[in-house]
């Protein structure tokens, strides 16, 4: 063996064992933890099922990268059973007890409130994925995922107007029926005011309490106002309801809009062709032109299916869980740190890219640009109408 | 406020007695329960539920006529009340305690419910949803139509049993003196559990006919609770007739306050009743 082989093999080896034990450093790190609680029973759990199968792919794939700032990623997920004070009890527990480094937001507005307060509390960053009511974020070290901007009462009915004002039919006069939910309501409001100050007719305007039974007046007032587009504020499948007793009374609204319906039961409704609603992500071009949403939404296709969820599309709620974790690992790598302090610095001087879009956090209550489009059902399917660049080839807001 | 098209009217209406209708074969169970075996029964709910779940199950899974199934469910939930009964009575639960037994059976029953057909929202979508028929202007939905006939079917028959027979004598002599009607010969074990069963078999057409004209899901199961309980008070306990008639004025009243007013004012309108009732006729309440 000559001098200079015997150099290279003990350069070799020295290399191979000084790996060996930086790699042995690395996993003998412990894991990063992220809290959170979701909503896994009670009547919200049908849809934060959506956000843990998201936040168990995003994890997954996060430690297949190799972590954050090279540990191991965990996340501690606790089940809130939809309770808004269980929540706020949990996120202390998950600080106080748990001491996991970093939070994540459990799902809807009423949960995401309560875990702010214990946020706030302990100086810790909230980046929250489904917060519907801007003015009510206070805090200074939370971060929405949800891209309504800072006063969507009146841009959302703005970009709906847009829409509507350039289809082939623009609309004249207008009902507006409304759930009193609270991140409903005060779209609806908005929507009732902007709706005057553009010029459109107000028919009809009513409101229904949450949990309302029977939609069968309601449907019946709708119908006997004869209005040209119908606002409906409606959560979940109460738009179904109210769809299915105007079917029973042979009455179709000409063009309608849903807040926010359930995606999956709405598609399948047999009156909600040309249904209207708001969106951030949907399944098709440009949303999945980048190759992170494209992997994304093939794998969540995919597991979602093995999970039984009933429906199995990316569609706003899975997009936009996707967003704060893609916010929660662009805030972190930005700061090269755990530090909450450090993390909330940099993401209000920095946009984060993500799959719904180039998110900035410096507006009031850390809201950036509204990047609400509007979707339509066509074919029993959602597909995005407006914006127009955001809609798939040879799609148009259709209007009966 | 605007007065309301003859039309809205119309519809609104016959919409409030559909509701009142459902309102009425819910509480029918559950008066009976209260009246008669003095048992605030809660799971009676959770039956309602349970049965409309299967309804649904065996009628989008097997493919089995929603109808149908009254020949399947009753059955089995009379079973079940009659065991329920049977452990009541086993550990000799009293009617404040009944309330709290009934409700924990009754969260049971939820979380089963949860775990096996998720909190999503659930639809039966049958061939009946889009039957109807039209009387002028004014439209009457099959499924709504069939479950105010079963409604007021149920309550005749009940009503007449207790009326004219010697086990409905036999049932009210229980309520009004156990034993005085034990001495004469009346057996009230076994009228109980009968009883419990019958009221369980009513909570499964009540549920089968929830199915065919709601959206399920088992958050849903509290919110018929207060509605259901001022229809029994108002219709008097262990009275057959009498949640029925209090449950379609309380969904015609709801119906024409959504048609007049704002919708949102519709569910002060039972307790509003019940109220007034308690005020000017207290001795009619509840007896």
């Amino acid at each position: 063996m000559t001098l200079t082989r015997r150099l290279l093999s003990i350069a070799a080896v020295a290399l191979g064992a000084a790996s060996l034990v930086a790699g042995s450093a690395l996993a003998q790190q412990p894991p990063v933890r992220i809290g959170s609680t979701l909503a896994l029973t009670g009547p919200l759990a049908a849809t934060a099922l959506t956000h843990k199968l998201v936040g168990e792919i995003y994890v997954e794939q996060l430690n297949a990268r190799g972590g954050l700032l090279g540990r191991k990623v965990e996340w501690i997920v606790k089940d809130d059973q939809s309770k808004l004070e269980l929540a706020r009890t949990l996120y202390e527990q998950l600080i106080t007890s748990d001491k996991v480094d970093l939070l994540m937001g459990p799902y809807a507005t009423g949960a995401i409130l309560s875990a702010m307060g214990v946020a706030q509390r302990y100086n810790k960053v909230l980046i929250h994925h489904t917060f519907g009511i801007p003015s009510l974020a206070k805090y200074d070290m939370q971060f929405p995922a949800w891209s309504l901007g800072p006063d969507p009462a009146n841009t959302v009915p703005n970009t709906l107007f847009d829409a509507l004002a350039k289809s082939a039919k623009p609309p004249k006069t207008i009902a507006i029926v409304t759930s009193k939910f609270p991140s409903v309501h005060f779209i609806s409001v908005g929507g009732r005011e902007v709706a005057k100050k553009r010029g459109l007719q107000e028919v009809l305007y009513l409101e229904w309490d949450f949990g309302n039974r029977d939609f069968g007046p309601i449907a019946a007032r709708v119908k006997d106002a004869h209005p040209d587009f119908v606002w409906i504020g409606d959560i979940g499948l109460e738009g179904n309801m109210l769809l299915d007793a105007m079917k029973k009374i042979d009455y179709t609204p000409p063009i309608h809009f849903h807040v926010y319906p359930a995606p999956g039961p709405m598609t399948k409704a047999a009156d909600a062709n040309h249904a209207l609603a708001l969106t951030i992500f949907e399944e098709h071009a440009p949303f999945t032109n980048s190759a992170v949403a494209a992997d994304f939404v093939k794998t969540f296709n995919e597991r979602a299916a093995k999970a039984n969820l009933p429906d199995t599309h990316v569609e706003v709620q899975a997009a936009a869980s996707y967003t704060a974790w893609q916010m929660l690992e662009a805030g972190v790598r930005g700061a090269g740190s755990f530090d909450d302090k450090a993390i909330a610095a940099w993401l209000h001087k920095n946009k984060v890219n993500t799959i719904t879009g180039n998110l900035r956090f410096d507006g009031p209550s850390n809201y950036g640009d509204d990047l609400m489009k509007i979707k339509q059902v066509q074919d029993g399917r959602w597909v995005v109408v407006y914006p127009p660049q955001f809609a798939p080839l040879n799609v148009k807001l259709q209007v009966q | 406020m605007s007065w309301p098209s003859l039309n809205l009217l119309g519809q609104a209406i016959l919409s409030g007695i559909f509701i009142g209708g459902l309102y009425g074969l819910i509480g029918l169970g559950l008066g009976l329960t209260w009246g008669l075996l003095r048992q605030i029964n809660l799971a009676h709910f959770g039956f309602v539920f349970l049965a409309a779940y299967l309804s649904y199950q065996m009628a989008t899974e097997w493919g089995i006529d929603p109808l149908a199934t009254l020949l399947v469910l009753p059955p089995l939930f009379f079973l079940a009340g009659a065991g329920m009964q049977w452990l009541l009575a086993r550990f000799e639960i009293t009617p404040f305690n009944s309330l709290l037994v009934t409700f924990g059976i009754t969260v049971v029953i939820e979380s089963i419910i949860q775990g096996i057909w998720t909190a999503d929202f659930r639809r039966l979508e049958t061939h009946y949803n889009d039957q109807k028929f039209t009387i002028g202007n004014f439209y009457l939905p099959v499924p709504e139509l069939l479950t105010l006939l079963l409604s007021v079917a149920i309550a005749v028959l009940i009503w007449a049993a207790m009326r004219y027979t010697d086990l409905g004598k036999a049932l009210r002599a229980m309520a009004q003196d156990g034993p005085i009607a034990a001495a004469f010969g009346i057996n009230e074990k076994g009228m109980s559990l009968m009883l419990a069963g019958v009221c369980a078999a009513l909570a499964a057409v009540a549920g089968i006919c929830l199915a065919l004209t709601f959206t399920l899901a088992p958050s849903q199961i509290f919110a018929w609770v207060g509605v259901v309980f001022a229809a029994v008070m108002l219709g008097g306990l262990g009275s057959a007739l009498g949640p029925l008639v209090a449950g379609v004025i309380i969904g015609v009243s709801e119906a024409v306050t959504m048609a007049v007013t704002a919708p949102s004012w519709a569910p002060i309108v039972s307790f509003s009743l019940l109220i007034a009732m308690l005020l000017l006729r207290p001795d009619k309440v509840g007896r």
